[in-house]
């Protein structure tokens, strides 16, 4: 079989003078090699493979893109295992192998917070099956019963005759076993390895320089090609001159993929990129080029207004109650397209021929890569295959696999060949699936004494399943275009009870193609709803907090309060510094937000100490928690501060860092994580505090200034006094 | 051909003389560790040191280094032992994803040895760098807890 692995993370060496003599130095080549020695010892189960030497080889189906998903994983296939931690390490089965045993690893899709919440019961039946097996063959091999045999730190003991075996001693004895037909899981209260807060598994590489990503991927003959599609997403290519290209040095081959774009194949990407720079291409974008930020904007706004909605919400009678109340309240908020921006531009390495085509690149779904190189290729999936490498970020656009399609078509053009398409991020910039942008109008009836009696929130805006899923619409409804928002489940559920509610979606969709990107929907929701709840606390006379937790329901509450409390909320804070609050309900996790702020006279933000409390459920490893809330936080508020993609002739106006920019560590706030876990079910923790940085920040601004921002960015508003 | 010195060798290389010094140490020389992330100096995935100095390798033309000493992030573990830097990032658990954790060690490592204790201030000035995953809490601590160590 195949399997791709990690470098062994213990017994690491750097390698030494990586310097001289070309490709084959500083790489870690995966699944080449490994092949023999995977057939050599026989596995488990599909998630556990135990050598001689002890060693565990756990097996991983989702993408690790940074957010510790496969440590957390290994964690608890290790516990229900009761294996030796610093024994364990870890490997990608690949998606092809994963079609050929029906499946066997589920899932490999890597996006909404799902890594874990979502596999951590198949993962850990895997690893208490293995641990059943291993005892039974030492039970066998000491002709005692497994029931007087247990298990720990990957030995096996025999009380009563003192007798201990290690696993890797069992382990081919025990993978011929029949395995148990049902296992008991621990009760997390008993966790040993699981909840505890271990280290990563693949930190060296990543200070070594050794890791080898998507990018850094070679082979012998291996060709370098890059990429222009039409900047006019949906536009197509009329024709283009590659005559001065043609003849530049290290050139191999220039021609057109899917009727939309130039590739240059060439033997290094910098010859590719300066041949590409000097082919002229003519583009054919029809009306498109018509299409500009301020055309978008003004199609939301129509649809504020329009009379044909989808249903997302609704309680009672939200209108009547309204126009019955002693006081209303409307604003209108917007939030702008944003672009994922992975540090590695996309990129993939594809090889074709006649009846094989292969791809290693990062991906956070391997099947969706298999299943697109299979089309492409236009060869049956059982005759494709992908190698997952690791992925310079994700954010939801690796979850997209239309890098890997026009990798794929480049091998076409030259088969026998393996091709790497590396985007210029120029290219990766303007060739998104971008955070959607949607407006919102919030209108409300306070009565006399400033009770909420009545809400409405009309969003406009473009729905994702829309432009990349059609098919999963409801009856033309984009149910995801509700999260934060949604009427119940355990997903993303509304945590306000309020009596008369109407919360409904005026589809608008423009050309650019919208995608999933971190938190996705919940983000601009959680600011109309959490910003607005403000508004209506201060036209009540009311604290936010005392405010919110009239309509909170008790899961919601209780983790605005842990939040609150740990901040200090309510007490003095230093001169010129505010909190700001919000709270929401994402990936299945409840999640607050405490923001302290202060502006300055001269309008500038400083944002001192974001505090957030998260209800994962059940907490898997609670330093990863800490580390992507505040990571989080920095993707939240690196929006919420400069993030906007602007049209203009049809095409996204920014192409790099300097015009789309991002957070560095001179803004980054202290970040305190608390985590209030109640043990009763389990939620994601990659995206749900995300949403809760933007309006924490926005309500802690209007408290400094006065000001209401209702439009992001914030870099457009003006904070300065009297502005 | 053309001569560079890199990581304490002498190595030879072939490229157009503008090609970026980051795609010379990437395509001809193998040194991956060192990252494209945007081709502007910006980001900072691809910082190398120069005579000591962190750069930006993506906006270098290799024809203008000469004999100057380049040191990449394969050769910062001098003989196999990971320097103050990198034992701090693994202390502290910095990296997620890693595709800019590179270039943040570097700038990392030349800022330690330029200011053994920096403060927050200097941090804020020397580390420029892009961070999409968010480590910066913990590249801070780590920066604090090399320089106590």
């Amino acid at each position: 079989m195949t399997i791709q692995t990690s470098l062994g993370r213990r017994g690491f060496l750097v390698s030494g003078a990586a310097v001289a003599g070309g490709f084959s130095l500083g790489f870690h080549l995966p699944f080449e090699g490994n092949e023999a020695q995977a057939q050599a010892v026989k596995e488990l189960n599909a998630w556990v493979v135990i050598h001689p030497d002890d060693k565990v080889v756990i097996r991983i189906a989702r993408s690790e893109m940074g957010q510790g998903t496969l440590t957390g994983l290994c964690q608890l296939v290790a516990e229900e295992l009761d294996c030796d931690w610093s024994k364990v390490t870890w490997e990608y089965p690949t998606p092809g192998e994963n079609l050929k045993r029906n499946r066997v690893w589920r899932n490999f899709s890597t996006g909404g917070s799902r890594g874990i919440r979502e596999s951590q019961q198949y993962v850990r039946e895997g690893g208490a099956t293995a641990r059943e097996m291993l005892i039974a063959a030492a039970a066998k091999q000491w002709n005692v019963p497994a029931a007087e045999c247990s298990a720990a730190n990957s030995i096996i003991t025999h009380k009563a005759s003192g007798k201990t075996v290690t696993y890797g001693a069992v382990a081919a004895a025990a993978s011929a076993l029949e395995p148990p037909k049902e296992v008991k899981l621990k009760d997390p209260k008993d966790w040993k390895i699981a909840g505890k807060p271990l280290k990563r598994l693949d930190t060296v590489e990543k200070v070594t320089g050794q890791q080898m990503y998507g990018m850094d991927y070679t082979m012998p003959g291996l060709l370098n090609a890059t990429v222009r599609a039409c900047p006019v997403i949906g536009g197509k290519l009329k024709d283009f001159d590659a005559g001065k290209a043609e003849k530049m040095p290290g050139v191999k081959k220039i021609f057109a993929i899917d009727g939309n774009a130039v590739v240059v194949v060439a033997d290094t990407y910098w010859q590719a990129k300066t041949a590409l720079d000097a082919v002229v291409t003519n583009w054919d974008i029809g009306d498109l080029g018509k299409v500009s930020t301020a055309t978008i904007n003004a199609m939301l706004k129509e649809g504020l207004d329009a009379k044909e909605a989808f249903v997302g919400n609704k309680a009672g009678d939200a209108q009547k109650a309204i126009e019955g109340a002693a006081k209303k309240v409307e604003a209108v908020y917007s939030f702008p397209y944003q672009h994922h921006v992975t540090m590695e531009p996309m990129n993939a390495t594809a090889r074709y021929t006649a009846d094989k085509c292969e791809v290693w690149c990062g991906t956070q779904n391997g099947e969706a890569a298999l299943a697109a190189a299979s089309e492409a290729a236009g060869l049956p999936v059982s005759q494709c295959e992908v190698y997952k490498l690791m992925l310079g970020g994700g954010f939801g656009r690796r979850g997209r696999s239309d890098y890997v399609r026009q990798a794929v078509l480049a091998a076409k053009q030259m088969p026998g060949t393996p091709i790497k398409l590396i985007w210029s991020r120029e290219e990766d910039m303007t060739h998104c699936q971008y955070h959607p942008t949607t407006m919102a109008k919030l209108t409300a009836g306070l009565d006399a004494q400033g009770n909420l009696v009545g809400l409405q929130i009309r969003l406009s805006g473009q729905s994702i399943l829309a432009s990349l899923l059609p098919q999963n619409l409801v009856n033309g409804m984009d149910p995801i275009a509700f999260q934060g928002l949604m009427q119940s489940g355990v997903e993303a559920a509304y945590g306000y009870d309020i009596p008369n509610l109407m919360i409904d979606h005026a589809m608008r969709n423009p050309h650019i193609t919208a995608g999933f990107w971190r938190g996705v929907n919940v983000n601009q929701n959680a600011v109309y709803m959490e910003c607005f709840m403000d508004e209506l606390a201060a036209a009540a006379g009311q604290d936010p907090l005392a405010f919110r937790l009239k309509y909170l329901k008790p899961k919601w509450a209780a983790v605005l309060k842990a939040a609150c409390d740990k901040a200090g909320y309510g007490k003095p804070l230093p001169e010129g510094r505010f909190h700001g609050i919000s709270q929401v309900m994402g990936y299945g996790s409840y999640v607050a937000g405490v923001a302290e702020v202060s502006v300055s006279k001269d309008g500038q933000l400083k944002i001192h100490k974001i505090t957030a409390a998260t209800n994962p459920g059940h907490v898997v490893n609670p330093a990863q928690i800490d580390r992507q809330v505040a990571g989080s936080f920095v993707y939240g508020l690196s929006a919420a501060l400069y993030g906007e993609i602007t049209v203009k002739d049809g095409a996204v106006e920014q192409t790099n860092f300097d015009s789309y920019n991002v957070m560095r560590i001179d803004e980054m706030p202290d970040v305190e994580t608390v985590l209030v876990p109640t043990h009763d079910f389990w939620g994601g923790v990659g995206e749900p505090t995300i949403a809760v940085a933007a309006p924490a920040v926005l309500n802690a601004i209007a408290k400094a200034t006065g000001k209401r921002v209702r439009n992001l960015p914030l870099m457009n508003n003006d904070l300065k006094k009297g502005a | 051909m053309a001569v560079l010195n890199v990581n304490g060798k002498a190595v030879d290389y072939t490229a157009d003389p503008n090609t970026p010094l980051l795609w010379v140490l990437r395509e001809q020389l193998g040194l991956t560790g060192t990252k494209y992330g945007c081709g502007i100096a910006q980001c900072g995935s691809c910082t190398v040191h120069i005579d000591g100095a962190p750069v930006r390798s993506c906006s270098v033309p290799v024809n203008s280094v000469g004999d100057k000493k380049i040191l990449t992030i394969e050769a910062l573990a001098a003989n196999g032992v990971l320097n103050k830097i990198q034992k701090a990032w693994v202390e502290l658990d910095v990296p997620q994803c890693g595709y800019c954790q590179s270039g943040m060690v570097m700038a990392a490592t030349a800022l330690l040895a330029a200011k053994p204790n920096p403060t927050d201030a200097d941090i804020d000035e020397a580390m420029t760098n892009i961070c999409r995953c968010g480590t910066y809490q913990q590249v801070r601590a780590a920066i604090h807890a090399a320089a106590k160590a």
